[in-house]
């Protein structure tokens, strides 16, 4: 049998969770080992929405979407590519009264965190933004959320980890870790061995079949949001759109790219299979989202789309992420389960893993998203 | 039993013929078809209001598209027709439709899908300028409107359909100004002894070839296509290929017919879920069957030019033998002396399939030469080079993956017309085959769908 092949870190998954973290790691000087069951970036992070959106998150997750956010920003410097990331603003839009109070709290609630949203309402909403619907009663601006191109994101976290010296394994698939005389041991199907002092598992919806393996296995379910494209049109929607409210059926979101096409979600979910990998969109989800984006801005009726997707993407019941250290392994960490929300973090859990990995602390707070939270009674 | 609901997808000589069988063993299927009217692609009937002969619509053909058309007139009543119906998806036993802007999911047990087939093509630098057409536009120009796509025609390109496209050119008063065919006449006799499987069409084939050089038609084997030129104000202005002396010829005229034979439309198969496999000698993925055309998928059935290019009366076969399956799997009767007739004149369709993928062979060769500012795609305008771009410097070895980055694929067609070269450059480029670079997921809609559908009132 060949010799292992040996780093500080081993990185299990190749999404934008694993790439950004590789590249951050190599950043701080850590050997890395970045190893892909299949491409980088072809899952969960190369067939999102590409909402680059903070307002609406879960609030003690803000810190790290602003240290996310502030990557986007200069990302193109940092990794020298460029993954169309625009700050388009973001608008959630409310239908009746109640959200409307709700999207007033959120943004009261969310100043401290540094969030600055603007409640626009009723004429002024309209001036502002003509092509909004007549059922839309108000809407909470962020200025400086937008979004940005998940074909090309994680693929560029992936060169650029690369560039800067991280070993990149696509097409392995690891089947088997442990922790044996003091390193991990990670073992892929076709035989190769990789060992390191330190492992991170980003397996974005097949993380928990490794964590199992440590003994920490979490109630992970995968889903598949509902995507759709249309033809190019000229620019003219310039903030990325979403419904803010508690019906299912009503939570569309939409976004022009600035090429012109407009990528449409959400309104339902879908099936997705781990282990086929797929996800699929049923067609009555396709027509359901056509009535609820019209509903938002009814000139899109005269448009056609041409393209439906979906991806597997991981949930957890409290829809907050696996983040941090493992809670029995040492030298042991996790980051997956985004639930429907990793795109827009990608970036910053990369580097916020980096830096734990490498200094065993965060600047940035990580509690609420511990495995602990779900160790189960021992039996 | 509870009567098994078959739908069949295309009112052409495969979906004409399906539901006549089905029809005749008591069951009344649904027949949808996008199309304003029957006959599919070879025997499209014209709108109506219009009222040329079938002699000068169906030249050679015409006693076969009237006994279809017939057939189908007849049927009319005994089968739910749905004109106009854009079959969008497939999942879950239901065929999703579409007609003027609402939508409907049919249910189903068995369904054919009879889709037909599109012109296979490979770029050509200048290929986007106003003016140029593929074979199978040109000819449905003709055929459903009376108009030819210009006045000086050049016909570029391979295949038995460029032969049969210039000829009616040629009657319908267009100067046809040359045929520049990339295929050479050994492709033709080496293909013979597969050819004569079906010595009457091969007659046809021959008389087609000869009728050209008769009408003094400038024609030329094995040519390089090289460019064409034209402008954004007043399109199409000429042509130049490489001739296979190694000489240039450039040729003015003002419209170009281009094609290299056809590929199956085979969204709605991969809707459903059917496997494909890699077909070697015409370097294409296709639906997997049997000899009857059942899919892979359990009630999914495959027929006609939109699985294996076998021509319209291949086609009829095709589709008695996928309704005849439908019936056997059904627990229904089936004729076995029918079924094994059909089989039989199947198998010298086939051979007579695979004798013209080689006589007029699709010129895979060409991707590696094109200029790396040739647009592949049209939709999106990508060019050879940025395709190469993204081979050579971000590793896209796979042809999802080269869509991915490079946009290639991921305009209004889907990649229906650029695909197959887009994956011949990737190989190129890649130096792997295309079995290996793979061919691009299908999703739906299978053709662009209106956000103004809503459910129908059920
Ligand atoms: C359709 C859709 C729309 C979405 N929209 C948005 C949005 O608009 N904004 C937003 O912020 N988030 C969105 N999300 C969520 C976001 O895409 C994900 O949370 C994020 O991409 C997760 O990244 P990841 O790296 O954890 O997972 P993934 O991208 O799934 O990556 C995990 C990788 O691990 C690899 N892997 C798994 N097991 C193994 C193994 N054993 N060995 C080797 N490799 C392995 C997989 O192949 C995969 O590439 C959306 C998700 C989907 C599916
Ligand atoms: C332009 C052109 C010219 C041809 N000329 C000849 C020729 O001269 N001789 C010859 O032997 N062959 C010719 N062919 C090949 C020809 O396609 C077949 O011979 C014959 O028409 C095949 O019959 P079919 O029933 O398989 O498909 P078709 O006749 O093509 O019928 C398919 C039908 O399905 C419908 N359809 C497809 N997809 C959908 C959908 N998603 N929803 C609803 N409806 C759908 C179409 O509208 C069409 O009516 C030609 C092909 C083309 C493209």
């Amino acid at each position: 049998m060949s010799e292992p092949f040996r780093t500080d870190v081993i990185v299990v998954g190749g999404g934008i969770m694993g790439a950004a973290a590789a590249f951050f790691l190599r950043r701080r000087g850590k050997s890395v080992a970045l190893i892909e069951r299949a491409l980088i970036g072809q899952q969960a992070s190369g067939t999102n929405f590409g909402n680059v959106r903070r307002q609406g998150r879960f609030l003690r997750q803000l810190p790290l979407a602003n240290r996310s956010r502030d990557i986007w920003g200069r990302l193109n410097e940092l990794i020298g590519e460029d993954a169309e990331f625009l700050a388009s603003g973001h608008l959630r839009v409310t239908y009746d009264d109640e959200m409307t109070a709700r999207i007033e709290t959120y943004a009261r609630d969310a100043l401290p965190y540094g969030l600055d949203l603007q409640i626009i309402g009723g004429n002024r909403l309209r001036e502002r933004f003509p092509f909004l619907g007549p059922e839309v009663r108000a809407g909470s601006y962020a200025p400086h959320d937008g979004h940005a191109n998940p074909r090309l994101a994680a693929p560029a976290f992936g060169r650029a980890a690369r560039r800067e010296g991280a070993s990149v394994f696509e097409r392995t698939e690891i089947v088997a870790v442990e922790r044996d005389a003091g390193t991990f041991r990670v073992e892929a199907a076709d035989g190769r061995v990789f060992r390191a002092e330190q492992l991170m598992i980003a397996a974005g919806a097949w993380g928990n079949r490794l964590s199992e393996q440590f003994g920490e296995p979490v109630p992970l379910v995968t889903h598949g949001p509902q995507m759709a494209v249309t033809e190019p049109i000229p620019y003219a929607l310039e903030p990325v759109l979403g419904v803010s409210t508690t019906k299912l059926e009503e939570t569309v979101y939409f976004r022009q790219v600035k090429r012109g096409n407009i990528v449409i979600g959400g309104a339902a979910r879908g099936p997705a299979s781990a282990d086929t990998q797929r996800a699929s969109v049923k067609p009555e989800n396709t027509l359901l989202q056509f009535t609820q984006i019209t509903r938002v801005v009814p000139a899109l009726a005269r448009l056609n789309i041409i393209r439906v997707w979906s991806g597997v993407e991981s949930y957890l019941p409290d829809d907050i992420p696996i983040m941090g250290p493992s809670a029995k392994v040492p030298g042991l960490y996790y980051a997956f389960g985004f639930c429907g929300h990793g795109f827009q973090l990608g970036p910053g859990v990369g580097d916020v893993m980096a830096e734990l990995i490498s200094t065993g602390q965060t600047t940035t707070p990580i509690e609420p998203f511990a495995i602990a939270r779900f160790a189960s009674a021992p039996a | 039993m509870a009567e098994p609901r078959v739908i069949i997808v295309g009112a052409g000589p495969a979906g004409v013929r399906a539901a006549e069988t089905l029809v005749a063993a008591g069951l009344r299927p649904t027949v949808v078809d996008e199309g304003r009217r029957d006959g599919g692609q070879i025997y499209r009937r014209q709108p109506e209001g219009f009222a040329r002969s079938s002699a000068e619509l169906y030249g050679t053909e015409a006693a076969r598209a009237e006994a279809l058309h017939a057939t189908f007139d007849d049927l009319r009543p005994k089968i739910d027709y749905r004109p106009g119906h854009l079959a969008w998806n497939v999942a879950d036993g239901h065929l999703h439709v579409v007609h003027d802007g609402s939508a409907e999911a049919l249910p189903f047990d068995a369904l054919i899908v009879a889709s037909g087939a599109t012109d296979r093509l490979m770029p050509v630098k200048g290929w986007q300028h106003a003016g140029v057409y593929s074979l199978g536009a040109a000819q449905i120009a003709l055929k459903s409107q009376g108009c030819a796509i210009g006045r000086r025609v050049v016909f570029l390109g391979t295949g038995p359909l460029m032969q049969l496209v210039a000829a009616q050119y040629r009657k319908a008063g267009a100067q046809v100004v040359a045929l520049l065919d990339t295929s050479r006449l050994w492709n033709q006799i080496r293909a013979l002894p597969k050819l004569v499987s079906r010595p009457d069409v091969l007659a046809k084939g021959v008389g087609l070839a000869a009728s050209h050089l008769l009408a003094g038609t400038m024609v030329r084997r094995g040519v390089t296509p090289v460019e064409i030129f034209g402008d954004a104000d007043g399109g199409v202005s000429g042509v130049s290929v490489r001739l296979a002396s190694g000489r240039d010829l450039r040729l003015a005229c003002d419209a170009v017919a281009l094609g290299y034979h056809l590929r199956p439309e085979t969204q709605l198969a991969d809707l459903a879920r059917c496997d494909f496999a890699f077909d070697a000698a015409t370097r294409q993925f296709w639906p997997v069957i049997d000899e009857d055309g059942r899919s892979s998928v359990p009630g999914i059935y495959l027929a006609g030019d939109g699985v294996r290019t076998q021509g319209a009366d291949g086609a009829e076969i095709a589709g008695k033998l996928a309704a005849l399956a439908v019936l056997t799997d059904r627990g229904r009767s089936a004729p076995t002396e029918q079924i094994s007739r059909l089989r039989q004149q199947r198998r010298a369709m086939e051979r007579f399939r695979a004798g013209i993928a080689e006589a007029f062979p699709w010129p895979h060769h060409l991707a590696a030469g094109l200029a790396d500012d040739t647009v592949v795609c049209r939709c999106e305008g990508i060019t050879a080079g940025e395709l190469r771009s993204v081979v050579h410097d971000k590793g896209a070895d796979e042809m999802n993956r080269a869509k991915a980055l490079s946009r290639v694929g991921m305009g209004r067609c889907q990649g229906r017309y650029c695909g197959h070269a887009a994956a011949e450059v990737v190989a190129a480029a890649t130096q792997l085959s295309p079995a290996v670079v793979g061919r691009l997921r299908g999703q739906a809609p299978v053709k662009p769908l209106a956000i103004r559908t809503r459910r129908a009132a059920p």
